[in-house]
């Protein structure tokens, strides 16, 4: 395990540092100078170098980008054009929102998943089996945003019990306000991510229900509810936990487009302010944040993979992608 | 196999193939026939369902029906052309991947994690805010993030294939390696990467409509599926037709490509119908 945690850190040490030259150039690629957005239109040559030279990117790229990597490890996201205040303070401000929409959002789709994915594979080829497949199946089809819509078109138009949209000014000094505007969206969110999660639950259940080991403990006397706890649990957590992994990094990045429907000041609405407004530092600062977010994530859920499966243990040196290729 | 084999019968199939074709037939008969012009305004705004505008107008007095057509033929043309770029561009990373050394393996699998954990719409934001918002911009974006998660499959599938002694014959009796990949590797490997191509078209499709909702879609006047919701949003009250329709139409699409590869998948592998 130790052997596994070092060259599994390794490896998030380099995806972070990959990432990060990747979010550099991308940055850089992007058209128009950063410099003219400090300026105003008819600026002349000179103020256009001073401008440049203020920023820095009159400077060779390899230089820029070791001052960058420096600022960013000293979390200085730097400063917004638009609203001339700093990047990092802002997100923080933001994230308040984007944070528990996503957790929730995500606790809400396994509290829905885990019970309808077993019941649908238990109940496999009866009838109510297959409408919760068949429900589940439509789930994954259906686009995120207009579930969102209809949702509020019924409670908050036609029964008027929840707020279309918008969050308290004052965040959480008010918890219930604050969790009565995040009902919406997080429902809106849960019922979509919980349509996939439920075919893998499903799957994974019905791998353990075929399984021997599982015929053998029944047939040693085992009541069906023991051996499902003993060996079952175990066996059919561990797909479904790197699959967690993936979807709260999706919830969260995903997480843009539903905060526009709901009109939530979350990270999402400020990043689509952010190419509105072709604010540079705003937009790599969320980049840089999200991309860090997702990579942590997957590091966790491969960690809590391993502590569960004794298997990935054993077979040290195997790969880090955990394909078993 | 040179004997015939009955196509064992799939609902799934069939069912997935009626849904999408329906939406298939509207595309085709958009190029050939239209109830309005496209950018036709003489109707009132947001007329209700009826006639002369059988699904009534939007806020601009354009006919819904016209538009919902129109939109059938952007969200083929989005899934059909990410699916081109992402299967392209993923087949070929995925096949150098699945070849490379351990070393050149490693670096691509890292890059492809990192791809995968860039989410469409911030890398549609990043093509959007280097080209311009369009339906090509949404397609590239759409292309590139899925052609990671393609490479990571043709990855893990091109070297449970290698691994076999088909292909440690073939190579002893001489075969080169692009004749291994036309002859052995490419068809082994084909049946499972059609499924999840299908199932990306899908994504494709929805991530399109998002990207559409968001304002970085196909710009007027091409109507997108997730640009009318987006109009219609304001006013579900007066005219929920424009609410409804699109989306119910996009799902259509969605559900009867799933479904297409479900049954495919069913077909192909016998193995899985009992469990199913």
């Amino acid at each position: 395990m130790t052997v596994y945690l070092l060259r599994r850190t390794a490896f998030l040490v380099v995806s972070l540092f990959l990432a990060a030259v990747v979010l550099f150039l991308l940055l850089r690629l992007l058209p128009g100078d950063p410099a003219n957005a400090l300026l105003s239109v008819g600026a002349s040559p000179e103020q256009v170098a001073a401008a440049r030279h203020q920023i820095g990117t009159d400077r060779p790229l390899p230089v820029q980008f070791v001052s960058w990597l420096g600022e960013m490890s000293r979390l200085d996201l730097g400063t917004s054009f638009v609203s001339t205040l700093p990047v990092g303070p802002e997100i923080a401000a933001r994230l308040v929102v984007t944070v528990p929409l996503t957790l929730l959002a995500f606790l809400l789709a396994v509290v829905i998943a885990v019970p309808v994915g077993f019941v649908a594979a238990y109940r496999a080829g009866t009838w109510y089996g297959s409408v919760l497949s068949a429900l589940s199946q439509l789930g994954i089809a259906v686009p995120v945003f207009w579930v969102g819509m209809l949702l509020i078109t019924v409670f908050s138009l036609h029964l008027g019990v929840l707020p279309a949209g918008g969050f308290p000014q004052d965040d959480w000094a008010n918890p219930g306000d604050a969790l009565t505007s995040l009902t919406l969206p997080v429902v809106t969110i849960a019922l979509v991510m919980s349509a996939s999660l439920i075919r893998y639950v499903r799957s994974a259940t019905l791998d353990v229900l075929g399984s021997d080991y599982l015929r053998t403990a029944r047939a040693l006397g085992s009541s069906f509810i023991g051996a499902m706890w003993r060996h079952g649990l175990r066996n059919a957590v561990v797909p479904v936990v790197s699959i967690l992994g993936i979807e709260l990094a999706t919830t969260f990045l995903g997480a843009v487009v539903v905060e526009s429907v709901f009109a939530l000041p979350g990270l999402g609405g400020m990043l689509v302010k952010g190419f509105a407004q072709h604010d540079y530092p705003v937009i790599q600062g969320i980049l840089v944040v999200s991309t860090f977010a997702v990579l942590l994530i997957g590091f966790a859920a491969d960690l809590v993979q391993r502590l569960i499966d004794p298997r990935l243990r054993r077979s040290l040196g195997g790969n880090l992608s955990g394909d078993g290729a | 196999m040179t004997t015939r084999r009955r196509v064992p019968r799939s609902a799934t199939l069939i069912a997935g193939c009626v849904l999408a074709g329906l939406v298939l037939a509207v595309a085709v008969l958009s190029f050939f026939w239209l109830p309005y012009a496209p950018d036709d305004t003489s109707g009132d705004r947001l007329m209700p369902p009826g006639l002369p505008h059988l699904l009534g107008t939007d806020k601009l007095g354009r006919d819904l029906l016209t538009q919902l057509m129109i939109g059938a033929r952007v969200a083929l043309e989005a899934g059909a052309g990410s699916v081109l770029i992402g299967g392209l561009v993923g087949l070929a990373g995925g096949l150098a991947a699945g070849f490379a050394t351990r070393w050149l393996d490693d670096t691509i699998s890292a890059l492809l994690d990192i791809l995968i954990a860039f989410p469409t719409v911030l890398l549609a934001m990043l093509v959007t805010a280097a080209r311009e918002a369009s339906l090509g911009s949404a397609v590239i974006a759409i292309g590139l993030a899925m052609s990671a998660i393609v490479a990571r499959l043709t990855r893990v599938l091109v070297k449970r294939v290698l691994a076999q002694d088909f292909i440690t014959a073939s190579r002893t009796s001489g075969t080169s390696w692009p004749r291994i990949i036309l002859e052995h590797v490419l068809p082994n490997i084909w049946p499972t990467l059609s499924v999840n191509l299908a199932l990306q078209f899908g994504l494709a499709v929805l991530a399109e409509a998002s990207l559409s909702y968001l304002g970085l879609g196909a710009p007027p006047p091409n109507a997108s599926w997730g640009r009318m919701l987006q109009e219609a949003q304001a006013s579900v009250f007066i005219a929920p037709a424009g609410v409804i329709a699109p989306g119910v139409l996009l799902v259509v699409l969605v559900v009867g490509v799933n479904l297409i590869a479900d049954g495919v998948r069913d077909v192909a592998d016998p193995t899985r119908r009992r469990t199913r």
